[in-house]
């Protein structure tokens, strides 16, 4: 079993004996990007205008959510060509949040379709390659990284205003890969997405801290289910409470950008699993308002840096 | 007399190995992993927790121990110990990192020799239960904690959810992961069931109902129950309290409690 070339056993291993290429493996080589892949990988990204990345430390605070809100956001402008790119290799939530499940990926001359929620909104992940609910996709790290290269090399996005990443949780292969794989292009920032307690907290410092490893912009934070209002008395409890400060405190500290707090609604737990927008079906919500505002606030800074750019040109 | 004594393996005093898994992320694998850990303990068992997690390890800060070291002995790593009882003791990367803020930035191949030394060398000594925290997902980690424990036998695995289809989805592949990997589901316990509004009383399903029992219908394996929404359980885990200990009137305590009998009831039918 080849145990993948950019792993430490790389031409090391007792599978490597009598591969063609185990000299080079030892030598170091499969870690370091391919220069006819990055030209290959620059080539296919040309036409995205902003990337954007949505991240955490943490599982389970609102990152594929929220993935999924903004490009509905943005995809409002009907001028404006969205993709939505899903690398939660192990858990695509993405599918079913836009309403696709059990699409299905189609191959072109130019390169896999992505599957369209409007004509101006595609998405692509792994969930649209299994065949079953029941499928799992038990892999190690250098397949994922594969599959992620082939969804940026092999996916014929077009031309696109805005390409949104959205990530599983954690700081390890799908993280590193596609932070690799897109300095072919350039990737405005990082949205982080957190809730309010320091167990949360506490795994997204840890994102913040990788987006600073790997030169990455933060664009801000969300924080995501910053409490909650009963629907009868209009009360309002802190299922999660935020114990050290919440994002507010932790962003002051980091001094990073809290892009606005979200309060829960059982409505978006709704939508998503319906596969709905959760901004038109529930209009009015004050869930709704600072989705809109986070949304507006990613949008002002892309273009900030959009004129940045052209400035410098 | 000279006698040899074979070399003991850290984990032969274990007499049962559980595993905590979910396809999804935050629904509950750490929280149910300590306090089934906690009412265990009040049981009067010896409970040892791995925390598998590397990117994102959750369990000490819940005991209130994140600022421990860790200690070698001749057999290993000592695990830390929660209190002077010395009835839960853990181990986890937490205790590793020189900076709580450090990202552990690691592919899979040095995740993986971090798995396999967690599971040989925790000197773990006499435990009733050892409880095995994982991180979302079906990939490294999960592959070699399992590949790691096999020839001890695990009891199985217990699966988290929350009720809503998005999360149900993920973990309908982690059911397909124990399949494949041969490993037993003991059962699935739905997390985040509805919320008692501590004001009024009203019952707001945030993460809407059901899906977690009907996973475990679907799907044949027991359902070992539905735990509400419980700020006072959050804040437990936040500030490192016991929370079976302080709050036995608080709304998540009869599930919790039930969850740990369920799992002592079917090792007391295994012995017998």
């Amino acid at each position: 079993d080849c145990p993948g070339t950019s792993s430490a056993q790389a031409g090391r291993a007792a599978a490597c004996q009598g591969c063609p290429n185990q000299r080079l493996c030892a030598a170091g080589a499969g870690a370091a990007p391919d220069p006819a892949e990055a030209a290959e990988l620059r080539e296919r990204l040309r036409s995205v205008k902003h990337t954007i990345l949505v991240l955490s430390g943490k599982g389970g605070v609102g990152k594929s959510t929220f993935s999924a809100l903004l490009a509905h956001g943005l995809a409002a402008d009907e001028a404006k060509q969205v993709a939505l790119l899903d690398i939660d290799i192990c858990g695509p939530s993405i599918p079913k949040m836009m309403g696709l499940e059990g699409e299905q990926v189609h191959q072109s001359g130019s390169g896999w379709s992505p599957v369209y929620v409007e004509e101006n909104l595609g998405v692509m992940s792994v969930g649209f390659l299994l065949s079953s609910p029941d499928d799992a996709v038990i892999w190690r790290g250098p397949k994922k990284n594969g599959l992620i290269k082939q969804f940026l090399r092999d996916v014929d996005w077009g031309e696109i205003d805005y390409l949104i990443v959205d990530t599983p949780p954690g700081t390890s292969d799908e993280h590193l890969s596609i932070v690799q794989y897109l300095s072919a292009t350039h990737i405005d920032g990082a949205v982080i997405i957190t809730t309010p307690q320091e167990v949360s907290l506490q795994d997204v410092r840890k994102e913040i801290n990788f987006c600073h490893k790997v030169k990455l912009p933060v664009i801000g934070v969300v924080e995501n289910m910053s409490g909650f209002i009963c629907p009868k008395c209009k009360n309002e409890s802190q299922i999660f409470p935020p114990t050290t400060g919440g994002a507010e405190k932790m962003c002051q500290n980091l001094n990073v950008s809290l892009l606005g707090k979200v309060p829960l609604d059982p409505q978006i737990g709704k939508s998503c699993d319906k596969g709905q927008s959760f901004l038109s079906e529930a209009p009015e919500s004050p869930a709704t308002s600072s989705y809109r505002s986070i949304i507006q606030r990613i949008q002002e800074y892309c273009d900030r840096h959009h004129f940045q750019e052209e400035k410098i040109i | 007399l000279f006698s040899f004594l074979p070399e003991r393996s850290n984990l032969a005093g274990v007499r049962h190995i559980l595993l905590v898994l979910s396809g999804k992320g935050g629904v509950g694998k750490s929280t149910v992993s300590t306090q089934l850990a906690l009412s265990l303990r009040h049981s009067g068992k010896k409970v040892g927790i791995l925390d598998v997690d590397l990117c994102g390890p959750s369990i000490p800060r819940m005991f209130r121990v994140q600022d421990n070291d860790v200690h070698q002995c001749d057999s290993g790593w000592v695990p830390v110990f929660v209190d002077q009882d010395r009835s839960i003791s853990l181990m986890s990367i937490g205790f590793l990192l020189e900076k709580p803020d450090d990202a552990v930035v690691w592919r899979g191949p040095k995740k993986n020799a971090l798995i396999k030394q967690f599971v040989a060398d925790v000197a773990w000594g006499d435990l009733d239960f050892l409880i095995v925290d994982t991180p979302p997902g079906t990939s490294d980690e999960h592959i070699s904690t399992v590949e790691a424990l096999r020839p001890y036998q695990p009891l199985g695995a217990i699966l988290v959810t929350t009720p809503q289809a998005v999360s149900v989805g993920d973990v309908r592949r982690e059911l397909t992961f124990c399949k494949k990997t041969g490993l037993r589901v003991l059962g699935i316990v739905e997390n985040m069931s509805g919320f008692v509004c501590p004001h009024c009383s009203e019952c707001t399903n945030i993460f809407s109902k059901g899906g977690g029992e009907e996973l475990a219908k679907h799907a044949g394996v027991p359902f070992l129950g539905s735990v509400p929404l419980d700020p006072q359980l959050s804040r437990s885990l936040e500030e490192g309290r016991d929370f079976i200990q302080e709050f036995p009137k608080s709304s998540a305590f009869p599930a919790l409690t039930h969850i740990a009998q369920q799992i002592l009831d079917g090792t007391s039918q295994r012995s017998s």
